[in-house]
């Protein structure tokens, strides 16, 4: 069997962008430094120099401009653009062209329009980027009925999301966890694509179900690995795309399991987390053996100093808590 | 004028026509309790729309405003399918899910009205986008307000097409409010149009009452995008007639103000009053659009008025347009 090759998340989101470019002209790259500076992640590293600057566009700072831009050109049907919005914390400044514009054009317009737009952004604690550079705030778009929401956790998934995420014709918005771009994984080479809305089991368990998004994925494994040694079956589960929501992965789970623990970094009330445990209470009541447990971050602005930031995230020492609470 | 085609002045009176047919027949409806939710007549407007779109071809885009039917019908919307938009009816434009604020119809090029004042601005520069990189000729024509003018997507939108010479037209329809507030305690400048030296494109300011004025600037700035040169703004001094929406009661400017307007600055009259001094139309050619306008606008509200209600199952519907496996449209 050939052995596959591990890239980082960011080459594999990079690989993605640059197969859809190659492939489609109509794909288009705009945002702020996504040019010859190759995004400030490094995710857009090398398109410019391959596809040159009218189709890898450096914009200025004009978050509504641009991406109202990006939804106009997708709605004229003449352009499939991929647009960055560097940090998710800057949604505010352009939040009019995504919720009221991209995602309500084709229902106001009777079902005439086709918006795809990719909007990419970046999410997310862990890097000391104090209280404006890293939250999570995935609910306000899940909140919004026209977009969908995709939120990878690893390199395979990145890349095989972003091709589905450009090849959709809806505006899709595609989050990326900032303490993931470097990690690595298996990543074939050829272009292969994961379908929007399919949950994947990142571990199969008997005892507890946990639903978790993107970096806490990662934590959630490592629970469920610790876990095992004592005999503690965990199952996790990562729906890889928020909206449209794989339900029938995350119910069929949790009666098998008959426990739910859902870990998400954002903000507890009104939140992914909520969601789901309502998912629960709503369609798999009889199935629940235990109160659903959240882990999520408090309800208070992201702190700066790592000793609070590292307090504030969802830890694996929570994460272990609530599945033994629910045990 | 003289060598403005006969074809294209009877377009432009039939036009003219048909959106203050449209209006004032709209305007009853509403008072009438058959049209629903809010309406914004473009009545007194109709020389701005029409001198535009007097150079624009269907493949052309526009985007349009909360004031958006006389767009629609000059950029050549199908007007039966809006009226019964307006009614909330099944067969409308929109199927009955946009209304007056969001007609559009993306088969004539125009990207929509909007409910938000400046929203639109930036899908113009877009579409511009698409047009340049697909090495197109087609332009893409931004309408909005005053009030518009001093949001951030005309800042930013403007700013955009500027840098990457976009094919693109901001017009900005300067009737003098902004709901109440007049254009003086908006913005320090004269005119909207001295804001494009900040851009580094030429802005030029007309009397949009006078069709055949604005159909001259506009001639200009759409050869200008067409030939690649980039964007021009346009501001077009016009004057709504009637309140900001329908039943408003209009306590910030005064009777005799409107009056003045009315009788010496309506874009119809001042048509009519040039092409039969010039002799360029006659009284009969003129009656004749008249009368066909007025069937023409009847016909559409029967239409509207025999048009089924949407069925209830239809509201789950046109929310995405690829399916997948995992659920889209949530319902407890
Ligand atoms: C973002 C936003 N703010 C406020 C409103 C409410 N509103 C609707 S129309 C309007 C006035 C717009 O004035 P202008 O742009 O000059 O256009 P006009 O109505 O004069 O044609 C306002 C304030 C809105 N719809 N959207």
């Amino acid at each position: 069997m050939a052995v596959v090759r591990e890239i980082t998340f960011a080459e594999a989101l990079n690989e993605a962008l640059d197969y859809e470019m190659s492939k489609d002209p109509k794909v288009v790259v705009m945002g702020e430094d996504v040019g010859r500076y190759g995004g400030i992640f490094g995710v857009t590293k090398g398109l410019i120099e391959k596809y040159g600057e009218e189709r890898v566009r450096d914009t200025p700072i004009a978050e509504s401009g641009f991406i109202g831009t990006g939804v106009g050109a997708a709605a004229s049907g003449l352009l499939r653009p991929v647009v960055e919005l560097m940090f998710i914390d800057f949604l505010g400044v352009a939040y009019d062209q995504i919720y009221n514009q991209a995602a309500k054009m084709r229902y106001m317009f009777g079902g005439k329009a086709k918006i795809p737009i990719v909007i990419r952004t970046v999410s997310g604690a862990g890097a000391s980027a104090a209280a404006q550079h890293s939250q999570s705030l995935h609910a306000l778009f899940i909140h919004v009925p026209g977009l969908k929401v995709v939120y990878p956790s690893t390199p395979y998934d990145a890349k095989g999301l972003l091709i589905s995420s450009i090849e959709d014709d809806d505006p899709v918005i595609f989050i990326e966890h900032k303490m993931l771009y470097g990690i690595k994984g298996p990543v074939p080479e050829d272009p292969y694509s994961i379908p929007l809305g399919e949950a994947d089991v990142k571990k199969e368990g008997k005892d507890v179900t946990v639903v978790a998004t993107a970096l806490m994925v990662h934590r959630a494994l490592e629970v469920a690995n610790k876990l095992e040694e004592e005999g503690i079956s965990v199952e996790v589960i990562d729906p890889r795309t928020l909206v449209p929501l794989d339900e029938e992965t995350i119910l069929n789970s949790i009666k098998k399991t008959g426990r739910l623990v859902v870990v998400d970094e954002a903000y507890p009330r009104c939140s992914f987390a909520t969601d789901i445990a309502a998912l629960a209470v709503n369609k798999a009541f009889d199935n629940l053996k235990a109160p659903v447990k959240l882990v999520t971050a408090p309800a208070t602005p992201v702190p700066f100093s790592p000793a609070l930031e590292k307090e504030w995230m969802p830890s694996t020492e929570k994460i272990e808590k609530a599945i033994r609470d629910v045990l | 004028m003289a060598e403005i085609p006969k074809e294209k002045l009877l377009w432009m009176y039939e036009t003219m026509v048909k959106i203050r047919e449209h209006e004032e027949r709209v305007a009853e409806l509403f008072a009438q309790g058959k049209i629903p939710g809010f309406v914004h007549l473009y009545i007194g407007e109709e020389a701005v729309a029409t001198g535009v779109m007097a150079h624009l071809r269907k493949e052309d885009f526009i985007t349009s405003t909360h004031r958006g039917h006389g767009h629609f019908i000059a950029k050549g919307g199908n007007i039966k399918a809006s009226m019964a938009e307006l009614f909330g009816k099944a067969t409308g434009i929109c199927k009955g899910k946009g209304g007056s604020m969001h007609i559009a119809d993306l088969d004539v090029g125009e990207l929509g009205a909007n409910g938000i004042v400046g929203g639109g601005i930036p899908h113009a520069v877009g579409a511009a986008l698409g047009i340049k990189l697909n090495g197109l000729d087609n332009v893409a024509v931004a309408f909005f307000g005053d009030g518009a003018s001093n949001q951030q997507n005309f800042h930013e939108a403007i700013n955009l097409a500027a840098i990457w010479k976009l094919p693109v037209v901001f017009v900005c329809e300067n009737n003098l409010y902004q709901i109440s507030l007049p254009y003086s305690k908006q913005q320090a400048i004269k005119s909207v149009a001295e804001r494009a030296a900040a851009y580094g494109i030429p802005g030029v300011s007309v009397d949009g009452q006078d069709v055949f004025a604005v159909y001259e600037v506009a001639k200009e700035a759409i050869e200008r995008a067409r030939n690649g040169e980039g964007p021009t703004l346009i501001e077009a001094k016009t004057y709504r007639f009637r309140g900001h929406f329908e039943g408003d009661p209009q306590i910030y400017r005064s009777k005799e103000e409107v009056e003045w307007w009315k009788k010496n600055k309506d874009p119809i009259v001042l048509f009519e009053k040039t092409v039969l001094e010039k002799g360029l139309l006659t009284e009969e050619e003129l009656d004749t659009i008249r009368e066909r306008v007025k069937r023409e606008i009847e016909e559409s509200i029967k239409f509207a008025e025999e048009s089924p209600w949407p069925k209830p199952e239809e509201v789950l519907e046109d929310v995405f347009s690829t399916p997948t496996k995992g659920v889209l449209v949530w319902q407890w």
